[in-house]
């Protein structure tokens, strides 16, 4: 490609630059200019003269690591990322061991409803996380829920969905709920992308279903499932929606649940844009460094050849 | 050839184990949906009062309600939804596919390097993005419009990533090459010849994408005050929280959720026979 004949190739040196406009043009203003402006803002503040009022009483000045220091000492933000950790643990292994199930499960021999089981589990994919969180919100609602009602039927105690450790595990689910059908998807792909001699000689050697699944399946799409991973860390760390929509249906979710609740909350509410800014850098360094950590520590147990 | 058949004894019988467990992961995605399908049907007095899968007496009674609710507001959410998912992917589409393109077929300097830049837009938490997106969309005075929800979706880095993947994988470099011998210019050889070749790679992403701002929450929460402009997701939110102080407004809200997932399931059930998963598993490979 790289000796492209001169004659007529009119072009073709800035050709790349030119197309490469629309998107460089989009990346400075929607990502690299909010960024840095987000890092500007963090080492800012207001100060207030007098009593704050009239013109010129609050003007910005340097802060320094002061936003950052706050920050890290701000009890409601380690909070909500120890419950972030919490959740996360539940959620990404849970969702990612269902969704490489269901992957190999479809992947067996002779399979009925093949079809209508995978496209059921995938379809969460295509639902709002606001309207999935509003949907299981109704079914966790204590008039509503046919699960308590079973419960109470079955003469057993009804738990408060909404409260406590449950209300981990009714986050959890519906999280799980969303995206085990997308990563199913994702590790199914691979999975058939496996060639069949590799399970025929298996085969011949007198490997069961599982013994294949286990020793030839699932080392073969490790690097899809790292990949699910490594994007699954990313999501959950940022959860926003699902709580903010529970949080009308319960006492017990405060407003800084989730780190980024509680940008948002100092952003929009307490009006103190420095330090959600510099809460935002926070996160979004812990969201990169254990993202990036994960994957290190994966790639350097499995290699995979470049496919370009 | 799923047929349970009689030539390798033993082996092929028919797997109930792993059909019953799928079965079962088929239910459980399903419930949430069924039910809402079904409480849908209830009046507000039933809707607490009846058994959660005992269907009501309710459904067009609660559809005429959510019409009129606010002079029809609900529906106004809906085509916003429409608009945004649609004009949005429609552009990020286009954005994807010239810069997969350029990134899949030319060698230039610096490719890789845009090309990562590009990529590192994926692992950017929302929040860090979109609270300096509004404050500098508020001091252009963009803030409440509805460029300021559709604007900084456009950029896909997936998209782009997607569409770099299918144009190298479906573009042979020597129909480019056929292209430029007959004369054509770049945009010429991109628009007549490469694109026809990555238009399934790039339903796809338009597919990826609409799916992507319909669902988006966080952006037109933090840039939207007036609820004229709300999409679906921003606007049900908003019922359910007046919902707490007003339980009537509940049926409201889950018929409001049922109509809001139709065109999407409907969608999905359409276009997943056209999607290309092999993309998928390409994109994981590399």
């Amino acid at each position: 490609m790289t000796r492209t004949p001169r004659r007529k190739a009119y072009g073709v040196k800035s050709a790349p630059y030119v197309f490469l406009v629309p998107a460089t043009l989009l990346f400075l203003l929607f990502f690299a200019l909010p960024i840095g402006y987000a890092v500007y803002l963090s080492f800012r503040r207001t100060e207030v003269a007098g009593l704050g009022l009239g013109k010129g009483a609050r003007q910005e000045i340097w802060a320094g690591v002061a936003n950052y220091a706050d920050a890290l000492s701000d009890s409601e933000l380690l909070d909500g990322a120890l419950r972030i950790l919490g959740y996360g643990a539940i959620v990404v292994p849970v969702m990612l061991g269902l969704a490489l199930l269901f992957a190999l499960l479809l992947d067996t021999d002779g399979l009925r409803a093949r079809g209508f089981s995978r496209l059921a589990i995938f379809l969460p994919y295509a639902i709002p996380g606001v309207i999935a969180a509003l949907m299981w919100g109704f079914l966790y609602l204590p008039d509503v829920s046919p699960f308590l009602y079973l419960l109470d039927a079955a003469g057993l105690p009804r738990p408060d969905l909404l409260d406590g450790g449950p209300l981990y595990l009714s986050l959890a689910n519906i999280a799980v709920w969303g995206g085990t059908g997308f990563n199913m998807i994702v590790i199914y792909t691979s999975l058939r992308a496996i060639p069949a001699e590799v399970f025929e000689a298996a085969r011949i050697d007198g490997c069961s279903q599982l013994q294949i699944a286990l020793r030839i399946k699932i080392p073969m799409v490790a690097p899809s499932l790292i990949l699910t991973f490594f994007f699954s860390i990313i999501a959950t760390l940022q959860v926003f929606s699902e709580p903010t929509t529970l949080k009308p249906l319960t006492n017990s979710l405060s407003t800084t649940w989730s780190p980024l609740m509680k940008v948002y909350q100092d952003a929009f509410v307490n009006n103190d844009i420095h330090a959600a800014a510099a809460q935002a850098v926070i996160i979004a360094l812990a969201t990169l460094a254990l993202s990036f950590g994960f994957l290190k520590a994966a790639n350097s147990r499995t290699k995979q050849g470049d496919s370009r | 050839m799923s047929t349970p058949s009689l030539t390798a004894p033993g082996r092929r019988r028919l797997p109930l184990v792993p059909t019953a467990a799928l079965l079962l992961g088929a239910l459980y995605c399903l419930l949430p949906v069924v039910w809402v399908l079904v409480a849908s049907t209830k009046s507000g007095s039933e809707l607490f009062s009846t058994f959660t899968f005992l269907p009501g007496s309710g459904f067009t009674d609660n559809v005429a309600d959510l019409t009129e609710y606010r002079d029809g507001v609900y529906w106004r959410w809906m085509a916003n939804s429409a608009f945004y998912a649609g004009a949005g992917a429609l552009l990020s589409t286009a954005v994807s596919a010239v810069s997969g393109y350029a990134l899949a077929v030319y060698r230039f300097r610096g490719r890789e390097t845009v090309f990562n830049i590009l990529l590192a837009g994926v692992l950017m938490p929302p929040v860090i993005l979109a609270v300096p997106q509004y404050l500098l969309l508020a001091q252009a005075d963009m803030t409440d419009s509805y460029l300021s929800v559709l604007l900084p979706l456009i950029l896909s880095p997936y998209g782009v990533y997607l569409a770099r993947i299918y144009a190298s994988a479906a573009v042979p470099a020597d129909v480019i090459e056929a292209g430029r011998m007959d004369g054509g210019g770049e945009w010429r050889i991109f628009r007549t010849i490469a694109l026809p070749m990555m238009l399934p790679g790039l339903v796809t992403v338009f597919l990826f994408q609409f799916v992507a701002v319909w669902n988006n929450f966080l952006l037109p929460y933090i840039m939207l005050g007036d609820d004229e402009k709300f999409p679906v997701t921003l606007g049900l939110y908003t019922l359910l929280q007046q919902g707490s102080n007003t339980p009537a407004l509940y049926t409201l809200v889950i018929t409001g959720a049922l109509l809001a997932i139709i065109p999407l399931i409907a969608l999905f059930l359409v276009i997943q026979r056209f999607w290309s998963l092999d993309l998928l598993s390409g994109a994981v490979k590399s």
